[in-house]
């Protein structure tokens, strides 16, 4: 029982990562079809910046202020700079113009930060707390706790704000947004610099249980891409339980099965559940319904 | 005039190719090549390695070269990539004339230049791990960095001192982390210590507790070994604690670096791992004949380089100066005269230990190259 425990709490934490990244994923792909692979390069700025900004001196909450900002210019930037003037391209054109942006990013980040790996002190401690036989680190409840924030701010802001509903209506259809008087170039703007806002977040949670590095950034999206196709591209609510269920799968998988396979387990799961249900668990229906 | 741009640029490059690549080649001096990963993801290898060389074929020249003859050294910049190291060894013979040959950071590079100084009969010293380098024996080839196995029988006969008998392994997959587990399976047998929990995690893995559950759970547990590299380890040593695991943990000599202290922080306390004297350099009796050496080198490359010391720049000193002994010991500069006085080398006091080479060693350290170190207050402590 202490070790099923264990790898659930194992599972969720680093499964909300996977559901905050795949929550990126999903912003931008609604207003735009475009799958972001630089989505896991926002987690890696928001990690690295707040390291060199802590190490500079700055106090860590101003660091993440600082920090979350940047990730969310060079949003803007990737979106202004690289994907509108390409609009009126397929969007496999546009999903592989995220790829080369995710490259340079990378690049980019070895120049202006380093190759090292990075960590950052914890919020509130590393005394892990015991909760029945297993072994919890106070940083894990901030990932789980950020990471529902987040879901809660972002369904008040997409049904509760004008700009939230605007987004939905840019997502369900361009057109006829344009045509009731949407900005619909400014919207996709948005949705990047909200999910890289996300994705920074996701970064300054994690470094202290994760680590960082320029390179961490290929493997979240990785997983985080694995996560929203599991929960079914484009909606969020799949995104987080898409996020969750590969963390636990991979939890399990390296406690139970074998800790070789871990990521095959995962992967293999995701395919059956995908060839069953080919618009993942939360697939095709909500995305009718939005 | 885009074209005419690129050309300019690309004409620019290949001239500043060719200037870092060779200068003079007035008869009076000994070539020696280098191929080494200065750039790219082994470049924590090659950059102190290729500062070292630089830094010490000038204070040779400098104090009269060898034979009366001044060093040339020629390093080329082959980013840990295999292809790229085998045309290098191919240019350094044919075009360059090197008489001797220093470096491979890493073991593809090595294995890709091994046949090209053989056939050429040209002495290669490799900086490179993996013990396939010099196991079989290959006539030209020599390394000097210690192996992986002995990275293990050192932390056994540590384990076997402090009477423990079972024990847990976690891994990295990664080709350090893969090569050391298969190497410590292979003779963890002849220590009398049986390994009750084996479990792997992947190089880029960012959670191990699920491993650690199970190895915390495994019957009469006593130590733990983690073989891996890079940031795995740092986290393994992060949740080991979390689990409040209590039996001794040992890292390997891959996290051999200040930066495996910060990144673990106080969950490193009181980790073992083999190492470098060199690492402890400061720290070693007056009475420990490597004293001078390992303390000479650290000074003199923090000096140069300002940047802290590393085992692999190390290497690359016991290289050069293997060869340059070798060298004056042969009195000429007839590859195949060299070749025989490196395998002559013995009771050379290098930065990895005392180097002994033979016919059918041509790496020559033993056990007593590496050292147990255990951290405490967040420094390298020696244990023995």
């Amino acid at each position: 029982m202490a070790e099923f425990l264990q790898f659930c709490v194992s599972g969720l934490t680093v499964g909300a990562v996977y559901a905050l990244v795949a929550l990126g994923f999903t912003i931008i792909y609604n207003a735009s079809d475009v799958v972001n692979f630089a989505q896991g390069e926002f987690v890696m700025i928001g990690g690295m910046a707040t390291v060199f900004l802590t190490a500079a001196g700055v106090p860590l909450p101003l660091a993440a202020l600082i920090a979350i900002a940047a990730a969310m210019v060079v949003g803007l930037a990737l979106h202004r700079l690289a994907i509108e003037p390409a609009r009126g391209a397929s969007p496999v054109t546009l999903i592989i113009i995220t790829i080369g942006a995710s490259i340079f990013l990378r690049g980019l980040a070895q120049v202006v930060f380093d190759r090292q790996f990075h960590s950052l002190p914890s919020f509130s401690g590393d005394t892990p707390i015991q909760f029945g036989g297993a072994a919890i680190l106070p940083q894990s409840f901030w990932v789980l706790a950020g990471a529902g924030i987040i879901v809660l701010a972002l369904w008040a802001f997409f049904n509760r704000t004008l700009l939230g509903k605007a987004v939905l209506a840019t997502a369900a259809n361009r057109l006829a947004a344009r045509l009731v008087g949407i900005n619909t170039s400014f919207v996709v703007g948005f949705s990047f610099v909200v999910s890289a806002a996300i994705g920074a977040i996701a970064g300054i949670l994690v470094t202290p249980i994760t680590l960082t590095s320029y390179d961490i950034g290929t493997l979240l999206a990785l997983k985080g891409f694995a996560a929203a196709m599991l929960g079914g591209m484009g909606n969020p609510l799949g995104a987080i339980v898409g996020g969750l269920a590969v963390g636990l799968l991979e939890a399990f998988g390296a406690g139970y099965l074998s800790s070789t396979y871990k990521d095959a387990i995962a992967f293999i799961v995701i395919l059956g559940v995908l060839f069953v249900m080919p618009g993942g668990l939360f697939g095709r229906a909500s995305v009718e319904r939005v | 005039m885009t074209n005419l741009k690129t050309c300019l640029g690309g004409a620019a490059l290949l001239a500043g190719a060719a200037m870092f690549a060779g200068t003079a080649t007035a008869a009076d001096t000994i070539k020696i090549g280098a191929s080494l990963a200065v750039t790219g993801p082994a470049s924590f290898l090659g950059d102190p390695e290729a500062k070292t060389l630089e830094l010490y074929v000038d204070k040779i020249n400098k104090d009269g070269g060898v034979n009366g003859k001044q060093l040339e050294l020629i390093v080329y910049d082959d980013g840990g990539n295999a292809n790229n190291a085998r045309t290098f060894a191919t240019r350094l013979v044919e075009d360059d004339g090197i008489v001797a040959m220093v470096g491979g950071s890493t073991t593809g590079a090595t294995m890709a230049m091994v046949p090209v100084f053989e056939d050429a009969g040209i002495p290669f010293i490799s900086l490179a791990g993996a013990v396939v380098i010099i196991d079989p024996v290959k006539e030209f080839t020599f390394k000097t960095p210690h192996t992986d196995r002995m990275a293990c029988e050192k932390i056994f006969t540590d384990m076997k001192a402090r009477g423990i008998a079972k024990i847990g392994m976690i891994s990295g997959t990664g080709g350090f982390g893969k090569s050391m587990r298969g190497q410590c399976l292979d003779v963890v047998g002849s220590y009398g210590i049986e390994v009750v929990a084996d479990e792997t995690y992947g190089p880029k893995d960012s959670d191990m507790t699920p491993q650690l559950t199970n190895i915390k759970s495994a019957e009469g547990l006593q130590a733990v070994i983690n073989p891996g590299f890079g940031q795995g380890p740092a986290i393994v040593t992060r949740n080991y604690r979390q689990l409040g695991i209590e039996v001794p943990l040992y890292q390997s000599h891959g996290v051999a670096s200040k930066s495996f202290i910060d990144l673990a922080g106080d969950a490193a306390e009181g980790v073992r791992l083999p190492a470098s004297a060199l690492l402890v350099a400061e720290k070693l009796p007056d009475s420990d004949p490597q004293k001078a050496v390992v303390l000479g080198y650290k000074t003199a490359y923090e000096e140069a380089t300002g940047q802290p010391v590393s085992t692999f720049g190390g290497h690359a000193y016991d290289g050069l100066m293997i060869l340059v002994e070798a060298m004056k010991r042969a009195g000429s500069e007839d590859p195949a005269a060299i070749r025989d006085e490196i395998e002559k080398t013995s009771g050379f006091m290098g930065t990895a230990g005392v180097v002994n080479m033979s016919a059918d060693d041509h790496l020559g350290l033993d056990l007593s190259a590496f050292r147990m170190l255990e951290i405490k207050d967040g420094d390298w402590a020696l244990v023995e």
